[in-house]
């Protein structure tokens, strides 16, 4: 589904401090596969997934999605894309206080310009799903982490992505929340939706679901299993 | 289409709840706008409807007015001079009329006084104008007595006082009869203070005055819509120069606005950070900011301009009346007529809602530019 | 005469759309000598995303500068009572050799604004940005045209001298004098109508069929930004030597800023708004069409001409009605059978 090749990326180019997070990276992301990458930190597992996510554009090297080379495209068809085939889950959830559940949930449609009522039919199915739907109107700072992550999750989903990308899941999360965590990430698995996550934790790393694991240090792959 | 609407309606829908939750910081600006506006709008509103009123009251005046020069300065019109006018095309009526000032030494003010082409009051009857009624403290029937310039002592009796509707002018009116008149300042007979025309064509008053010159040497005729247009432009210019004062509290708003939207708090800018991340185009960041930007202008404008109108036309404009009025030693405290102009609406807002936009823009975009994936690194 | 309010918010939204064109020169220059989309460079990314900057800066010179249009006319209208002999816009505008000249830059840089903004629509559409620096050169040369313009605005304020006797519309639109608007308004009413008719069905014909025909045609393009243009002129030219008639009911009235006033109810706006917004459609359609062929804008050309076309069929269409619902409400016979 997404091809890197031969990828780079460096930050503070040109200066003094100039830094290559990404060196040479070759990987195939395959479709409907859970993929994780682990490494040690400050290894560009992060920033391998806003590559692959299009929050940003490799310094060299191409990426490829679905056969199309997206390496050169300028950031608003970075962000069309985006919006319509991947969702986030960060570590820290990022979700936007002082909106409800609900409200957070549909931001990422409002660009897309779908009704509302679709809209809302499509995040109460998720909120339902995910068991949240008794707390659709809470303010998301009156939540708690586990409920955090899992309107998160809902909002990652709203616009129905191809891939969904998540970084750290768990680093926030006691182990039984984690547990439950991945027994949702076995769901969205099963439903053959595709997967792509970094984690330091074992309980990611080594557990069923995930069908790849990508070992990275110094901005290269050295293993993968 | 309705996509496009659809669009529109979601970020002003966010915009909306973005402005709510930030009541406190967005609440500064809104005021400091408002007052500006208020500033700006009492100026423009004040001017305008003292241009209005100048006109009003010129509206009724003779469209020519013949003064006699005697050594370049304004003389007294001789006996037999209105007809040696005689026939002018388009002049439709001729009269000689009686005026002058007079400075009391009790209020320390300057009257006009006047005897009226028609209506005159009778010998020893005077009836005066709103001003003098109250520094005076005056009433109807009370009598009152100038010492004219001759140093005799005359009383007169009020006979009636003249109605509010267009103070500015009528406010230190002294009207009485001829007889009086020239009494009180020893007035030769026959002699008048100047000449009025009424020329029904307004096409035709140029005409008309240049017949004048020519029949008359010595006299000099002044044109309604000349004194009309002195009056309009000492306005505007008043009006400008305020403006062109208030232009370092545009400036300094400018600098405010700009200082708001670039200080923006690391909550707004993880916010962007976020929409951005989650699907949002810079493009729509600046489309929201700038629906942020209009919904705050709208605001105060309308807040602005309607507390400006109820400062000049309910308060009398009481912050500003010093400055722009200033034309007598008496202060007319007069009722403006309510008016609003539309070009002074739009040049109200470019210079308040134009600057704001223009300080705000390059805040707004650096915001908007916001790397979508610096969110990864909170 | 500086020191009026609407003069000095005029000279002020020239000064802003001056400065913001003069500060995107330089980034222009950057633009065409170092642009390569190609490159993830952290430099390249930082040249994209000024692009973002510049275009909503191109915009809001464009909305300042329709504004303007109209607060200078709107201006030049009120400022008649201070001229002796001026009776409407036309009378302030006569006050010196600048004010018509003033008038025709503005709208010149307002629809040559308007093309640009085209140009860059279209390109911001397509995913390699293929006219980003024909996009930058034609800033660098709309930046001068822009000064230009403020500068004999400034001229003609400065110039403005309460004591100038100046001749308003009975004598510049009147038949005996020599200038290209008198002529326009000494035609006869019925060529004139022709012309006026004539001229905006050409151009709503030429539209729709570039928009019905998926604006494939390269030469309908061109000739429907040559009948926008024709179209402007000929409507300018029927509003003077017959539609003012019209609303004026007074058969030798020709003034195409006296229908701008309250006296006649403004109505001058309604023909104005919808002929500026089609015209500049039109012309924009013309501006696009020579990328039409470009790899990438292959879809997007046609899509946005089509789009482009419908606007400004509407709008000439919109013109035409409202001329024509002026002239049945009048009470003026000039043709008679
Ligand atoms: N915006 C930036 N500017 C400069 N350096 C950066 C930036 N972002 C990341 N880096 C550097 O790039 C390297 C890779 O960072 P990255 O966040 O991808 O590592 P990581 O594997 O995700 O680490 P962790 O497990 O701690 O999250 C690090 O050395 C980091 O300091
Ligand atoms: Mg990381």
């Amino acid at each position: 589904m997404i091809e890197l090749h031969a990828i780079r990326k460096a930050f503070n180019q040109g200066r003094e401090n100039e830094l290559w997070a990404l060196d040479g990276i070759d990987l195939h992301i395959e479709a409907q596969k859970v993929t994780a990458l682990r490494g040690p930190s400050g290894s560009g597992k992060t920033t391998l997934l806003t590559l692959v996510g299009c929050l940003a554009r490799p310094t060299e090297g191409r990426v490829r999605l679905a056969g199309e080379d997206i390496s050169g495209l300028p950031e608003c068809f970075l962000t069309e894309i985006r919006r319509r085939r991947f969702g986030f889950v960060f570590q820290q959830f990022n979700l936007i206080k002082g909106l409800s559940a609900l409200d957070n949930i549909i931001l990422p449609a409002y660009p897309t310009g779908r009704p509302r009522k679709q809209l809302l039919e499509r995040a109460e199915e998720l909120l339902a799903r995910l068991k949240l739907g008794h707390r659709r109107a809470a303010k998301v700072e009156w939540l708690s982490g586990g409920e955090q992550q899992r309107v998160a999750i809902c909002r990652a989903l709203i616009n129905d992505p191809e891939l969904l990308i998540a970084d750290e899941p768990t680093a926030n999360l006691d182990t039984h929340l984690a547990k439950e965590f991945m027994a949702i990430l076995e769901g969205l698995a099963g439903e053959g939706r595709s997967i792509l996550l970094s984690s330091h934790d074992p309980l990611v790393t080594e557990s069923d679901v995930v069908d790849r694991v990508v070992e990275m240090r110094d901005g290269r792959i050295v293993d993968e299993r | 289409m309705k996509l496009w609407l659809a669009r529109r309606r979601y970020l002003i829908d966010f915009t909306l709840l973005a402005l709510a939750r930030r009541k406190t910081r967005n609440l500064g600006l809104l005021l400091v706008y408002t007052v500006l506006v208020f500033m700006l709008a009492s100026v423009t509103l004040y001017s305008h409807a003292l241009r209005q009123e100048a006109a009003r009251v010129l509206a009724n005046s003779p469209e020519v007015i013949v003064q006699r020069m005697v050594a370049g300065r304004h003389d007294l019109i001789p006996p037999g001079y209105i007809e040696k006018i005689g026939r002018i095309r388009g002049v439709q009526t001729r009269e000689a009329r009686l005026w002058g000032y007079y400075y009391d030494a009790v209020t320390r003010a300057n009257y006009t006084f006047m005897v009226p082409a028609q209506g005159a009051p009778a010998a020893g009857e005077i009836v005066v104008g709103p001003a003098l009624e109250r520094s005076r403290g005056l009433a109807k029937s009370n009598g009152i007595s100038f010492r004219s310039y001759s140093g005799k002592l005359h009383t007169f009796v009020v006979a009636d006082v003249l109605p509010q509707a267009s103070e500015l002018v009528s406010a230190d009116l002294v009207l009485m009869s001829e007889e009086s008149f020239r009494a009180f300042f020893d007035y030769p007979a026959g002699h008048y203070t100047d000449i009025a025309l009424s020329v029904a064509n307004p096409l035709e008053v140029r005409n008309v005055a240049l017949k004048l010159a020519a029949a008359l040497p010595d006299a000099r005729p002044i044109l309604r819509d000349e004194v009309l247009r002195t009056y309009a432009s000492i306005f505007d210019w008043r009006e400008g120069i305020v403006l062109a004062l208030l232009s370092a509290a545009i400036l300094a708003f400018g600098i405010l606005a700009w200082d708001k939207a670039s200080g923006l708090s690391a909550e707004e800018k993880r916010e962007i950070g976020i929409l951005k991340a989650i699907g949002w185009e810079t493009g729509d960041v600046i489309k929201m900011k700038f629906w942020e930007g209009l919904l705050v202008s709208l605001t105060a404008f309308l807040l602005g301009f309607v507390a400006a109108y109820v400062h000049v036309f309910h308060f009398a404009a009481a912050l500003f009346e010093p400055v722009l009025k200033g034309w007598a030693v008496l202060y007319p405290r007069f009722q403006l007529t309510p008016q609003i102009d539309g070009l002074q609406v739009a040049t109200l807002f470019f210079f308040t809602v134009v600057p704001y936009a223009a300080a705000v823009l390059v805040p707004i975009w650096k915001a908007a530019i916001t790397d979508p994936d610096s969110v990864m690194r909170w | 005469m500086l020191f009026q309010p609407a003069i000095i918010a005029l000279l002020l939204a020239s000064a802003l759309c001056v400065l913001a064109l003069a500060a995107s020169a330089p980034f222009a220059v950057e633009v065409i000598r170092r642009w390569n989309i190609k490159s993830g460079s952290e430099r390249q990314l930082q040249l994209e995303r000024r692009t973002y900057l510049f275009s909503t800066l191109l915009g809001f010179v464009l909305a300042l500068q329709l504004a303007a249009v109209l607060l200078f006319v709107f201006n030049a209208e009120k400022m008649s009572a201070m001229f002796v002999g001026a009776m409407c816009a036309v009378g302030t505008l006569n006050v010196n050799a600048f004010g018509f000249p003033a008038l025709n830059a503005k709208i010149a840089v307002f629809f040559l604004a308007a093309m640009w903004l085209a140009i860059n629509h279209v390109d911001s559409r397509a995913r390699d940005y293929p006219l980003v620096r024909i996009k930058y050169a034609l800033l660098l040369i709309l930046a001068p045209l822009l000064a230009a313009s403020a500068w004999v605005e400034l001229q003609y304020f400065l110039g403005l001298k309460a004591d100038v006797i100046t001749s308003c519309c009975g004598s510049l639109f009147s038949e005996g004098s020599p200038t290209l608007a008198a002529e326009a308004s000494a035609m006869k009413p019925l060529p004139a109508m022709w012309l006026f008719y004539a001229s905006l069905g050409a151009v709503i014909a030429l539209a729709a069929a570039h928009g019905i025909g998926g604006a494939r045609r390269a030469w309908l393009a061109y000739a429907l930004a040559a009948a926008s243009a024709a179209a402007f002129a000929g409507t300018i030219a029927g509003i003077l030597s017959f539609v003012s008639l019209y609303v004026y009911e007074h058969p030798n009235h020709h003034c195409p800023f006296c229908i701008l006033k309250p006296e006649y109810g403004y109505q001058g706006y309604l023909l104005y708004l919808p002929l500026f917004v089609a015209t500049a459609a039109g012309l924009a359609v013309g501006a696009v069409q020579p990328f039409a062929r470009r790899e990438s804008l292959r879809d997007i050309v046609p899509a946005f001409s089509r789009h482009l076309a419908t606007v400004a069929a509407n709008g000439f269409a919109l013109t035409a009605a409202i001329a024509s619902v002026m002239i049945w409400q009048s009470r003026l016979i000039l043709l008679t059978q």
